[in-house]
């Protein structure tokens, strides 16, 4: 193919799009304004013959960049999937005809809306070119698992099994973890009326016979450097020796840390010796070896036991966990019925007030429960007094009273906190505190941050960053397993609190994107949610200031910094949102296919009309993973635009750079909507943090709409949801009634 | 007390649910209650009990033996069906309730003059005599109960209905004197009198 670079548009006349548009003008617009060097009509382009024509040129008359005006970038994609070429869509479907009323007095601002369309596709063509990979990938098949418990054993087999070789790191003598020293775990399969044998030996052996799997014992990982595809890891043993790994993509499985039990004097935990946790209670069924369970304090057999539920959880008290551990009622019934198996007719009672046994076979394992007669008492436990004879006080919620019961041994139910590495953003944390408290609050957590797990050597911090309660972050809704470090996967409960079969689960999902990470990083593409992507950014480095705004913004960590400043981006690490363009305050940031020019090109290739002709323009700048489709799906449900609006999808509102909203408004643009997901402690932003900058940048656009003296209702930004379906062209036509309350800007010139 | 309580006290000292479980009809169910109330909500006469059923389950789990045996909130059921068709448990709350009542009369702890429980052994008693159920001595054994004054007060109240019931065809005046049985009344009699021993037996096996 030759260097030189030739546009052909391609009009689509079908779905209607003939009968409502003047498709010959659309062709025009094309070739006059759009300067596209053809044009082309076809009655159906998505049609095998349609495509033929569009491959055709491609490959006889040296095409590099083609505009496709038909229907939405997001429908058709199998289609119009031309990966030679540079290609835009001109969205006349979903935007023009199927949000526009076909009655004659509309005819002229439709096809305005559609000319518009095909102007700013041509426009921004213009300015891309073709993505492709960097070259610098590589494949690399090795995964890392870093813990060698339930998750870990599984992530191992799990990869291992699909032909990835696994190097499996373990801190302590031997493979196990928690689960590994349980008497039963709770059951995963019907009738689910019994705890079930522990699956953690005939794990250890399926690793030990596995030859693709390394295990490394004492160990721990002392640097992590690199990104996908092309990790250096250095392993550290006990005893001093160390040895550096390549690895492709890494599945952290560092599990959980039983809380704290000292934290509730309340219960006597420090006082007696026969008050334990349930996580100390398996110990005692594993040493009764067979025989009866018995007491820590004088070995004596017991006879009666009651389970205290959210023992220092789901509680606002100082020291205890805010949240429920979830699987810590159905850990209590499991060993409530090691009673019933071990202990003859032992007394056994499980105060609950919120009794809750997720999963599929959890409503069974409580009738199960019940049935082996171990009591349920909906109550609510105040004091464990200490004695020969432990007396329990607890308030019955159902006969309304306080009241107390004795017995031989209580059990604590209490939570599961994650075992995480430091939050990277933990000094950022007391930095952007809003009051003292908040402060005092974010620099003890930093004061008190565990030693690292990966030791990353990256920008941004030496681990995962962390939600909230130090589990590892990730979008729960969308892609739970992608970290915000791309090729790291959190699994198990370090992750969220869970149940040994859930984090088996857990573990073989992580061990499949691990693998797929290494196999995109080894082609150049982009992992979720913009898979495939080959885009990546680079930079203008005689423009750049080495402000540091891209690395230290960056919602992945992906970007290094060289000894003078200037950013590295790491290909594989990067999740291609285009914050980092956002940020950048000097606009050097793009991609090939996405940059400052490509959309600031569409903003000023659309006809702003003359004042008197009271035609307002709306600029509509919506993110293409929520907005963008509600707007689709408002348009197939035949929801109404306003014919002033221009839309124009953006990777993720993170990437809005303030130039647009600055450029657009100085070119006479009457208001602008901003849609992106919604953020900050309950985000939906499917690149984490892009929603929440954007908000933050945007928040000092008032500056700039007093400099040009303009109301401060022309720009907003909303927080729009994929199910916002009528909600979103609404927030649109919101704009156009604000826009004529206010009058047109006095900017069109 | 009687001597059949004492033994009952004696032999499930540490868990009345197991004594209900072993002697009450349909008493295994109890201990698969969970507690949401579905039942206390539903009943239409809940608001008149001491102790709706979800309360009576927790009760018998705390082991309030006399509190559970000597309410009269059982004795409350009119067996409308309602909790059974909602217990999403499918306890069979209203056999359990009258299991309950059942139980507490046979060891003696039923409250004296708790209306139910006379009017059921008046029942039971007139039934036992013929076989069939004679409802106009039904019918004075109630206004009776309370003594003869009171008798004659209750039968002058409702005058105008019994000579309706007659007139109607409804009531016979000739019942009085003796009136029809079942067709083998000895028969019945040792039917019901086996079955008896039989559940007698049973609670002393329980002994």
């Amino acid at each position: 193919m030759a260097d030189e670079k030739k546009f052909a548009g391609y009009v689509c006349t079908g779905c209607g799009l003939g009968e409502r548009l003047d498709a010959g003008q659309l062709e025009t617009t094309a070739t006059r304004d759009g300067k596209m060097q053809s044009c082309k009509q076809h009655e159906m382009l998505c049609s095998a013959e349609g495509v033929q024509m569009i491959k055709d040129d491609i490959a006889n008359d040296d095409v590099t960049h083609v505009m496709i005006a038909a229907c939405s970038r997001r429908a058709k994609v199998e289609a119009f999937n031309f990966t030679d070429v540079a290609l835009t869509r001109a969205n006349l479907r979903e935007g023009v005809i199927w949000v526009r009323p076909d009655t004659d007095e509309n005819t002229e601002t439709t096809q305005e809306m559609a000319d518009d369309y095909i102007r700013m596709a041509c426009a921004e063509l213009k300015s891309m070119t073709k993505p492709s990979a960097s070259g610098e990938q590589s494949l690399n098949k090795n995964i890392l698992v870093v813990g060698g418990g339930i998750t870990g054993m599984t992530a191992a087999i799990e990869a291992a099994a699909a032909g990835y070789p696994v190097h499996l790191v373990e801190k302590s003598g031997k493979l196990g973890g928690a689960i590994g020293s349980y008497y039963k775990v709770i059951p995963t399969r019907s009738p689910y009326d019994a705890p079930a044998e522990n699956p953690v030996p005939g794990m250890t052996e399926a690793i030990e016979a596995a030859d693709n799997i390394t295990v490394h014992l004492n160990s721990t990982v002392a640097k992590t450097d690199g990104a996908p595809g092309r990790f250096s890891v250095e392993v550290a043993t006990e005893s001093g020796t160390s040895e550096t790994l390549t690895i492709g993509a890494i599945v952290q499985a560092s599990g959980f840390k039983p809380y704290d039990a000292n934290q509730l004097p309340e219960f006597a935990y420090d006082k007696s010796a026969d008050v334990v946790t349930n996580h100390e209670l398996e110990a005692l069924a594993v040493a009764a070896n067979g025989g009866p369970i018995k007491r820590p304090s004088d070995g004596k057999e017991v006879q009666s036991v009651c389970f205290i539920q959210n023992a220092g959880q789901c509680s606002d008290k100082e020291g205890h966990l805010t949240y429920f551990a979830g699987v810590t009622d159905l850990v209590s019934i499991k060993q409530a019925m090691y009673f019933k198996e071990l202990n003859g007719d032992c007394d056994t009672t499980i105060l609950f007030d919120n009794l809750r046994t997720p999963g599929a076979g959890g409503e069974d394992f409580y009738r199960a429960g019940q049935q082996s007669m171990v009591t349920f008492s909906k109550g609510i436990a105040s004091e464990v007094v200490p004695g020969d004879s432990l007396t329990v006080k607890f308030e019955d919620k159902i006969l309304n009273e306080e009241t107390e019961m004795a017995c031989d041994l209580v059990v604590l139910a209490t939570g599961m906190e994650p075992n995480s590495g430091p939050d990277p953003y933990a000094q950022l944390m007391v930095d952007e505190a809003e009051d003292e408290e908040e402060k005092a609050k974010a620099q003890a957590a930093l004061e008190n941050a565990p030693p690292s797990i990966l030791n990353l050597q990256y920008r941004q911090g030496t681990d995962l960053p962390h939600l909230k309660n130090g589990f590892t972050d990730s979008h729960f809704i969308c892609f739970p397993y992608e970290t915000r470090r791309t090729g790291i996967y959190s699994a198990g409960p370090v992750r969220r609190p869970m149940d040994a079969q859930q984090a088996r689960d857990d573990a073989t999902g992580a061990a499949l994107k691990a693998i797929q990470a290494a196999e995109n990083a080894g082609l150049g593409r982009a992992a979720h949610p913009r898979s495939g992507d080959l885009s990546f950014p680079s930079f203008r480095k005689e423009g750049c200031t080495q402000c540091k705004r891209c690395t230290v913004e960056c919602p992945f960590g992906a970007i290094n910094e060289d000894e003078e400043g200037y950013p590295m981006y790491n290909e594989s690490r990067c999740r291609r949102c285009g914050t980092c363009m956002g940020a950048c305050p000097v606009r050097v940031i793009s991609f090939e296919n996405y940059s400052v020019e490509t959309v600031n090109q569409q903003i000023k290739n659309c006809e702003i009309p003359e004042e008197w002709d009271e035609k307002p323009r709306i600029l509509v700048m919506a993110c293409e993973n929520d907005a963008y489709p509600a707007l689709d799906q408002a348009a197939q449900a035949g929801v109404e635009i306003n014919p002033w609006a221009r839309v124009i999808p953006v990777r993720c509102l993170g990437s809005v750079s303030l130039s647009w909203v600055t450029d657009a408004l100085n070119s006479g643009y009457d208001g602008i909507v901003m849609m992106g997901c919604r953020r900050d402690d309950d985000y939906q932003c499917h690149f984490v943090r892009g929603s929440a900058m954007a908000a933050e940048r945007m928040s000092k656009v008032g500056d700039t709409l007093d400099s040009l003296n303009l109301e401060p209702e022309r720009v907003v930004l909303h927080e729009v949801a994929i199910t916002d379906v009528e909600r979103a062209p609404q927030l649109i036509n919101d704009m156009a009634e604000t826009v004529e309350k206010i009058g047109l800007s006095p900017f069109k010139f | 007390m009687s001597d059949l309580n004492t033994a009952m006290i004696e032999k499930y000292r540490s868990s009345f649910l197991k004594e209900v479980e072993a002697n009450v009809e349909e008493g295994e169910w109890v201990k698969m209650c969970m507690q949401c109330g579905v039942c206390s909500g539903s009943c239409p006469l809940g608001k008149h009990w001491d102790h709706p059923p979800q309360e009576i389950f927790m009760m018998i789990r705390a082991n309030k033996r006399d509190e559970v045996l000597s309410t009269d909130s059982m004795w409350m059921c009119t067996s409308c069906y309602n909790c059974i068709a909602r217990c999403p448990r499918g306890l069979p709350i209203t056999h359990i309730m009258h299991g309950l009542a059942v139980y507490s009369k046979r060891l003696g702890l039923t409250q004296k003059k708790q209306p139910t429980a006379e009017f059921s052994q008046i029942f039971w008693d007139n039934l036992m005599k013929k076989g069939r159920v004679n409802e106009l001595k039904l019918g004075l054994s109630m206004y009776f109960k309370d003594g003869f004054g009171q008798g004659i007060k209750n039968a002058m109240a409702n005058q105008k209905l019994g000579q309706n019931m007659m007139k109607a065809k409804r009531m016979n005046a000739m019942e009085f004197f003796g009136g029809h049985s079942v067709k083998d009344l000895s028969g019945f009699q040792k039917m019901v009198k086996k079955a008896q021993e039989i559940e007698e037996g049973n609670l002393k096996d329980a002994k």
